[in-house]
């Protein structure tokens, strides 16, 4: 397995830095695109939330970028390196560069709070030693600093499906972050919350990751906590950008143009 | 006009009716429990019972009882106890050995893990053919290829217990979560991390729970093995019987009937842990 210890930040290939998406376009069923050509660049910083209506794509885009969902066609270059063309180990290679967190935070529940924090180093960590649970001291310290961040400093030994959904979530960023990202995605990281602890997820994504330096790509239902939150907003409707720019552009207008109607707004 | 309740008299016509089954609904209920008495019938018929035998079963039964009756608990040790004692090991190594059978072939079966679809239906033919031959069928073959024995027990519970084991655990991993296995994969983990980290935790109730019901099971049925030469204590039972030694028999059936309650009493302990 790959030497320990590294940090794979460091590591500058040549070309753009950042996210560049070009061309992005995902059909599930053939003729009926969900994503129609997207072309977006993403800053090495910042949170960039997108909001758009269910089933149009929000979803499909962001997990085109990790490629949990293959896209049809175009170019993920991410550091100039295009994602959509690799396979196998060097895919694998590339995701761990990319952590993720998911609206049903994903937990194995059956699992300590502590190793679903670890399991974001399954990338790294050599089978028999995630198997034997002899992760390395570097990770455990690192982890056990994460717990602190995400103020679960206490839960370490208690079992993931003994927590609250926003605990849940905390230790879904931890997990995330522990992989030392160098681009962070959120798929809709508080659709299953309530409003307070919503906000303070946010708060703990945005504090954590502009700590860390890693830029953030969100999907969110929530119009006021992308506002809140996001230094720049896209606004997606049926499979297409139809707004980008930051918050305070954001007008009533646009929105009735990504989620149609008026009545709502 | 619409907010009156319909009783009786002029209203009489708004009363709204409601069946819980449509007439061709009934007529098709009536047809299944129809069917059920035929079939019942049909079978009673087939089985030709022979009245005079019916007639003294109970004398039969009785005199039975009473040749068996004191059991020749002097003859258990050591003869008894020795093949009990295989009967035990004939019924762990064999849920061991299917097990190392069973688990490649449940993850080729389930069809969230392996996505290869004539490899799930290979796996799926196998399952089905080690459940389709009776335990008592693949000791018989297996007497046959390794001579009579707790070898031929061995694989014969092995065999039969795959099909069993491999389809519950493939059941098992088809119904976990496919989240936490979305979430290892986009973190980079390579497969067998994900197996282990994502979804063995997910079935590992399961697992155990399957683990030991096998177990339990093939406990009574290697009882019965040696009746046609598979090792374990089915042997001296069929010698017993040959010899119409009855109260011999009353000590072996009592012996199977002790070690039957012991693991049921250990299994539901462990399982119950377990969960």
């Amino acid at each position: 397995m790959a030497a320990q210890g590294i940090g794979t930040r460091g590591v500058a290939p040549t070309g753009t830095r950042g996210l560049v998406l070009r061309g992005l376009a995902k059909e599930y069923t053939p003729g009926k695109p969900v994503l129609r050509g997207i072309d977006l660049a993403f800053p090495e910083q910042g949170i960039t939330a997108i909001i758009g209506p269910s089933g149009t794509g929000k979803s499909t885009l962001i997990r085109c970028i990790n490629r949990l969902v293959e896209p049809t066609s175009g170019e993920i270059l991410l550091h100039g390196e295009d994602l959509a063309k690799l396979r196998g180990r060097a895919l694998r290679l590339a995701r761990r560069r990319i952590g993720m967190v998911f609206q049903e935070y994903n937990l194995v529940e059956r699992l300590t709070v502590m190793e679903n924090v670890l399991s974001g180093r399954l990338g790294y960590v050599p089978l028999w030693r995630a198997w034997l649970r002899k992760y390395p001291q570097e990770d455990i310290a690192r982890a056990f600093e994460l717990l602190d961040a995400v103020g679960l400093p206490e839960q370490a030994t208690r079992r993931a499906d003994a927590l609250s959904g926003g605990q849940r979530q905390r230790v879904g960023i931890a997990r995330a972050l522990m992989q030392r990202p160098e681009l962070l995605l959120a798929d809709e990281p508080t659709s299953s919350l309530d409003p307070k602890t919503a906000v303070e997820v946010m708060e703990l994504l945005t504090r954590l990751t502009e700590a860390a330096g890693v830029p953030v790509i969100v999907n969110i239902h929530n119009v006021d906590l992308a506002k809140r939150f996001a230094q720049r907003i896209i606004g997606m409707s049926e499979g297409a950008v139809v707004f980008d720019g930051p918050p305070e552009a954001l007008q009533p207008h646009h929105l009735q143009q990504i989620y149609g109607g008026e009545d709502w707004i | 006009m619409s907010g009156a309740a319909g009783t009786a008299g002029p209203m009489a016509p708004l009363i709204r009716e409601w069946h819980r089954f449509t007439p061709a609904e009934r007529i098709g209920r009536w047809l299944v429990w129809l069917a059920i008495v035929a079939s019942v019938v049909w079978a009673v018929r087939t089985v030709e019972i022979i009245p005079e035998f019916l007639e003294d079963a109970p004398e039969q039964m009785a005199d039975l009882l009473v040749r068996m009756w004191p059991p020749d608990l002097a003859h258990y040790y050591p003869d008894v106890h020795a093949a009990l004692v295989e009967t035990l090991h004939i019924a762990t190594l064999g849920t061991l050995f299917s097990f190392l059978l069973a688990v490649p072939l449940a993850l080729l079966a389930a069809r969230n893990i392996c996505r290869i679809r004539p490899l799930n239906a290979f796996a799926q033919l196998m399952l089905v053919s080690s459940r389709s031959v009776n335990s008592l069928v693949w000791a018989l073959i297996f007497v046959a290829v390794f001579g009579p024995g707790a070898a031929a027990g061995v694989f014969a519970i092995a065999f039969r217990s795959v099909g069993f084991v491999g389809k519950l655990l493939a059941e098992a991993l088809e119904e976990t979560n496919r989240g936490p296995v979305e979430a290892l994969t986009a973190a980079g983990a390579p497969w067998g991390h994900i197996m282990l980290k994502g979804v063995w935790p997910q079935v590992q109730p399961a697992f155990w729970g399957i683990a030991l019901f096998r177990w339990d099971i093939n406990v009574r049925e290697s009882a019965v093995l040696g009746l046609v030469g598979a090792g374990g204590i089915g042997v001296v039972l069929d010698d017993a019987i040959n010899f119409f030694q009855w109260e011999r028999v009353a000590t072996v059936l009592l012996a199977i009937l002790a070690v039957v309650i012991v693991a049921e009493i250990v299994v539901t302990r462990i399982r119950s842990r377990l969960i």
